[in-house]
């Protein structure tokens, strides 16, 4: 934000901290997009802070050459929300998975998406636990088998964009760890965003739910099942970008553009920065294998700040006050002497 | 012209008592701060109950203000009182065991009918049946008089009866010879928008006054002289408020912004709620969205360089115990507040009680030694509060300060400070442009590392919960590393003990009985030891819990006997025995949601010399 006279390479954001994730694990793709995005964005190297919860994904810090803060199971989004407020020249990047952020830290991610505070959110979403070595997640589908569900989850999961939209989050957008360019360019758009950006990262955990989401990644059916949107474009997918979304009533549909007279005209064209999130919903909610699943910016629109917020009332306040100091306040209101 | 005389009193407690909403708290008030003001030494204490707005009449809904003045050092609100105002039959009927035999009782006559006595439970008319008898009752039809003041005031029926705590509080500024003046401008300020309800207040209130000069309610009045009290200027502060400024003050000695992440719980709420009216001192304050989310606001903060604080009660403390641990191995300042509160779980919220010792102290997973201090007046608030974020930010790691709602929510009059009298705070900021450095170097003396902000260039690090390396800070695993660093942040906490002051004893300085204390008894204490006359007795109050002062030891031993009295089973003689098992400990305890009696204590105490 500052102006800025240094160039960066990814080299600088480097640490020199031995990797510990699995080999084959979808976090490193994610870190190495994100070594890549800081160079482009206007940050000074010292004003970035990445803090995070616990979790393999939360990690992440000790492989950032930035100051960083690797903190409490579910506490990450509260403990970010204290560093921006404290310090809002900071650029600060909340790290976290399933686990961290929708169970344990349930209450302070809808509340941090709430209060609208300006730091960046990356969740890494795997849909299971990894550093306790595989239990379900709140984003486990219905049925999943693992070591503490042997019969299959019978709870119904989150779906991190329709939580995030029902919190009235300004900033929702969908990566993959499979298309590292694609997380790089969202992660900038996330930085330019002023408020609570949410990035959710559908990450393969190669231990634990290995090809979790290869009905969506997978090279035979990716265009299919990837819809990327972007702001302004129609709503396009499939092999050669012959398929697109139209609604009817109020229920989105696939048409095929060429069948039953459908040109590209009545595809719907994307409008991130539009007020009402019904529509941003609808697309954070589609799922395989009816639908193809929305990636990119979902949702971008403009609206105060919480640390904006604090910072003004602080200035109004003390421009109105009349009393500037701990005596002035010390002797104020009813006082007496004793001579 | 009345005839009647005037006597001169040492000192005297008052409770005025009534409905929740018969505004017992602000006649409590105005009667503190006009006798604050003639130079009274004073403590109060509010005693209200847990529901808002119980309902009316019945013994639940009682709302009691107590205030003790005199013209000899006053250390407590008082154990029972000399006179009794009570507003209806309810008000009488709770405080009938907390008054003096021969006490004074004011009552409104008008709210003892057959159906006020009912909802107070009496199963006859006490003003009737003998209950009173020995207690010199007035009968005042305070309602009806207040009726026929304002007759003509315009005012509706409902805001008549909100002035009837006025014609109270007039009958007893006759009785102790108090001027109007200060109550009438306090209402003439409250009411700038609306001066009818300030001059029919002002009525009422001269209108009582008169009543109780014309009937006589006493054959004398009573004056109580100004007390000796040390020469300054005074104001009246309460404990959550005093906790308040001490932080305020902390954070503009040590140019550390303050930072304030709390949820609201009872009785500490109103310590957020203070703060949050400061913002032109530049402070941060965010009402998070439950106890934990609180402590970790304000840790991030730390993290940025903010003089960061939470606040809350008991019940809170539990839920953030991780984060304290968090705390103490990222060696983050950090102050917690604890106003302490009747439990254990929701226990008893608006009560006082000193049974968070030991959770203080230790209720943390691991060995996470935390820095545990106490305030012991509701003044000393201040100090302690102040003392609490001076050690937290020079030493890098967190302080709990004990108080409780006894504490919290009792005032007393306070000689102000000046900000220049108020010693230095330094925090170990790491400076731009040092080179070699390593994120947890510390310094020999407080064994504190240094606080390199985020946003500085060249400092990028990263900390964390996981052990650390006793130098670079890098996650460690080495056995002898967590040996170390298990042993060096318990050392380092007990560094402190060189920044604070020693023991000090009152009274005798060694004989038969020391009287040991920590936190909201003091006053009790004191008061207690000062009555003992010509025994061999001492009174010593810790302020500093861990560490205990360097002499501690040496004072226990110049007493034969040694009683530690706790509102709690023992945490803190339990506690002692544990660092000094060759003493001999014995302990008084209570533990009733209230403060230790004058006379059960002087009573204890006799027992245990005689013994």
């Amino acid at each position: 934000m500052e102006n800025q006279a240094q160039v960066y390479s990814h080299k600088d954001f480097e640490s020199d901290q031995e990797n510990r994730w699995c080999p084959g694990c979808g976090d490193k793709a994610v870190l190495n997009a994100l070594h890549r995005a800081l160079p482009l964005l206007d940050h000074k190297k010292e004003d970035y802070v990445f803090i995070s919860g616990i979790g393999c994904s939360s990690r992440f810090p000790y492989y950032m050459n930035t100051y960083g803060f690797h903190t409490i199971h579910g506490r990450a989004a509260a403990i970010s929300t204290g560093t921006k407020l404290a310090n809002p020249k900071l650029s600060v990047w909340e790290v976290t998975g399933d686990g961290d952020a929708l169970a344990i830290g349930g209450n302070h991610f809808i509340q941090t998406l709430r209060r609208n505070v300006d730091i960046n959110i990356l969740l890494f979403n795997n849909e299971i636990y990894g550093l306790t070595k595989g239990q379900f997640s709140p984003t486990s589908e219905k049925g999943t088998v693992t070591k503490s569900s042997p019969h299959g989850t019978i709870d119904r999961p989150f779906y991190p964009g329709e939580l995030a939209i029902g919190c009235r989050a300004t900033f929702f957008a969908r990566v993959v760890d499979v298309l590292p360019k694609k997380m790089t360019d969202v992660f900038v758009q996330a930085d330019s965003h002023r408020g609570a950006s949410l990035v959710e990262i559908l990450q393969n955990c190669v231990i634990f739910n290995d090809k979790v989401f290869a009905n969506i990644t997978d090279k035979e059916v990716r265009d299919d099942a990837m819809l990327w949107v972007e702001h302004g474009k129609p709503m396009l997918f499939g092999t050669d970008l012959k398929k697109g979304l139209i609604l009817n009533g109020l229920k989105l549909e696939i048409a095929e553009i060429g069948k039953n007279g459908i040109t590209e005209k009545d595809i719907l064209v994307h409008d991130a920065h539009c007020d009402d999130n019904t529509l941003h919903n609808m697309l954070a909610s589609l799922k395989r294998p009816e639908f193809p699943v929305v990636f990119g910016v979902i949702r971008d629109v403009v609206e105060p700040t919480f640390d904006h917020g604090v910072l003004s009332q602080i200035e109004e306040v003390t421009k109105a006050s009349t009393i500037n100091s701990m005596d002035e306040l010390l002797v104020s209101g009813e006082t007496w002497e004793i001579k | 012209m009345s005839t009647a005389k005037t006597q001169e009193l040492d000192k005297v407690v008052i409770k005025f008592a009534g409905d929740s909403g018969d505004g017992m708290q602000l006649t409590g008030s105005q009667f503190t701060d006009t006798s604050a003001l003639l130079g009274n030494d004073l403590a109060t204490f509010p005693d209200y109950p847990a529901e808002i707005r119980a309902p009316q009449g019945t013994t639940f809904g009682v709302s009691g203000f107590q205030v003790h003045i005199g013209n000899v050092e006053i250390n407590t609100p008082g154990d029972i009182a000399d006179v009794l105002i009570a507003m209806n039959a309810a008000a009488l009927k709770v405080n009938l065991t907390a008054i003096r035999g021969g006490a004074t009782i004011i009552v409104d006559i008008d709210n003892f009918k057959h159906k006020d006595l009912e909802k107070a439970h009496f199963d006859s008319d006490p003003l009737e049946d003998g209950t009173l008898d020995g207690y010199n009752v007035i009968e005042a039809p305070i309602t009806t008089l207040t009726r026929e003041v304002l007759k003509d005031s315009g005012l509706d029926g409902k805001s008549v009866l909100r002035c009837k705590n006025m014609f109270a509080l007039g009958i007893v500024y006759w009785m102790f010879n108090r001027p109007l003046e200060y109550t009438e401008h306090f209402l003439d300020t409250k009411f700038i928008k609306n001066p009818d309800v300030a001059n029919a207040n002002k009525k009422v209130l001269v209108a009582g006054y008169h009543y109780a000069e014309t009937i006589e309610v006493l054959a004398s009045n009573f004056v109580i002289p100004p007390a000796q009290i040390e020469r300054g200027v005074y104001r009246n502060i309460m404990g959550n408020q005093a906790t308040a400024w001490g932080l305020l003050a902390a954070s503009e000695k040590s140019g550390r912004k303050l930072f304030l992440g709390s949820y609201p719980i009872t009785p500490a709420t109103d310590i957020l709620h203070e703060l949050s009216k400061y913002k032109q001192f530049g402070a941060k304050i965010v009402q998070a969205e439950d106890e934990i989310a609180g402590i970790c606001i304000a840790i991030g903060a730390s993290f940025a360089g903010s003089l960061a604080v939470t606040t809350t009660s008991g019940p809170g403390l539990a839920l953030k115990s991780e984060a304290i641990g968090l705390a103490i191995m990222a060696e983050l300042p950090l102050v917690i507040v604890n106003v302490q509160r009747g439990g254990p779980s929701t226990g008893l919220p608006t009560k006082t009680e000193q049974a968070d010792l030991i959770q203080a102290v230790y209720g943390r997973n691991g060995e996470s030694p935390a820095i545990v201090m106490a305030a012991s007046t509701p003044s000393d608030c201040f100090d302690f509060a102040f003392m609490a974020a001076k050690i937290s930010v020079e030493h890098m790691t967190p302080v709990i300060l004990l108080t409780d709602g006894y504490l919290g929510n009792g005032s007393e009059p306070w000689k102000i400070p000046n900000m220049k009298s108020l010693p230095d705070i330094t925090p170990p900021i790491l400076k731009e442009g040092v080179k070699d450095w390593e994120p947890y170097e510390r310094d020999a003396e407080r064994m504190a590392r240094l606080w390199a902000l985020p946003g500085t260039p060249g400092y990028e690090h990263r900390i964390g919960g996981l052990e650390k390396d006793f130098l670079t800070g890098d996650v460690s695993y080495v056995p002898e590393n967590h040996e170390k660093m298990v042993r060096m942040r318990e050392e380092k906490v007990q560094h402190v003990a060189n920044f604070i002051p020693e023991l000090e004893v009152y009274g005798k300085h060694e004989g038969d009985l020391l009287v040991v204390g920590w936190g909201g008894t003091y006053g009790s204490l004191r008061t207690a030891v000062s009555q003992m006359g010509t025994a061999n007795i001492a009174h010593a109050h810790f302020n500093y819990i861990k560490p205990l002062p360097k002499n501690t030891l040496e004072v226990f031993g110049r007493y034969s006997k040694i009683v530690v009295c706790e509102l709690n089973l023992g945490q803190f003689t339990k506690y002692l025995r544990g660092i000094f098992p060759e003493i001999t400990f014995m302990q008084y305890n209570k533990i009733q949601g209230l403060p230790f009696t004058t006379d059960e204590l002087t009573t204890k105490f006799k027992e245990i010399i005689a013994q």
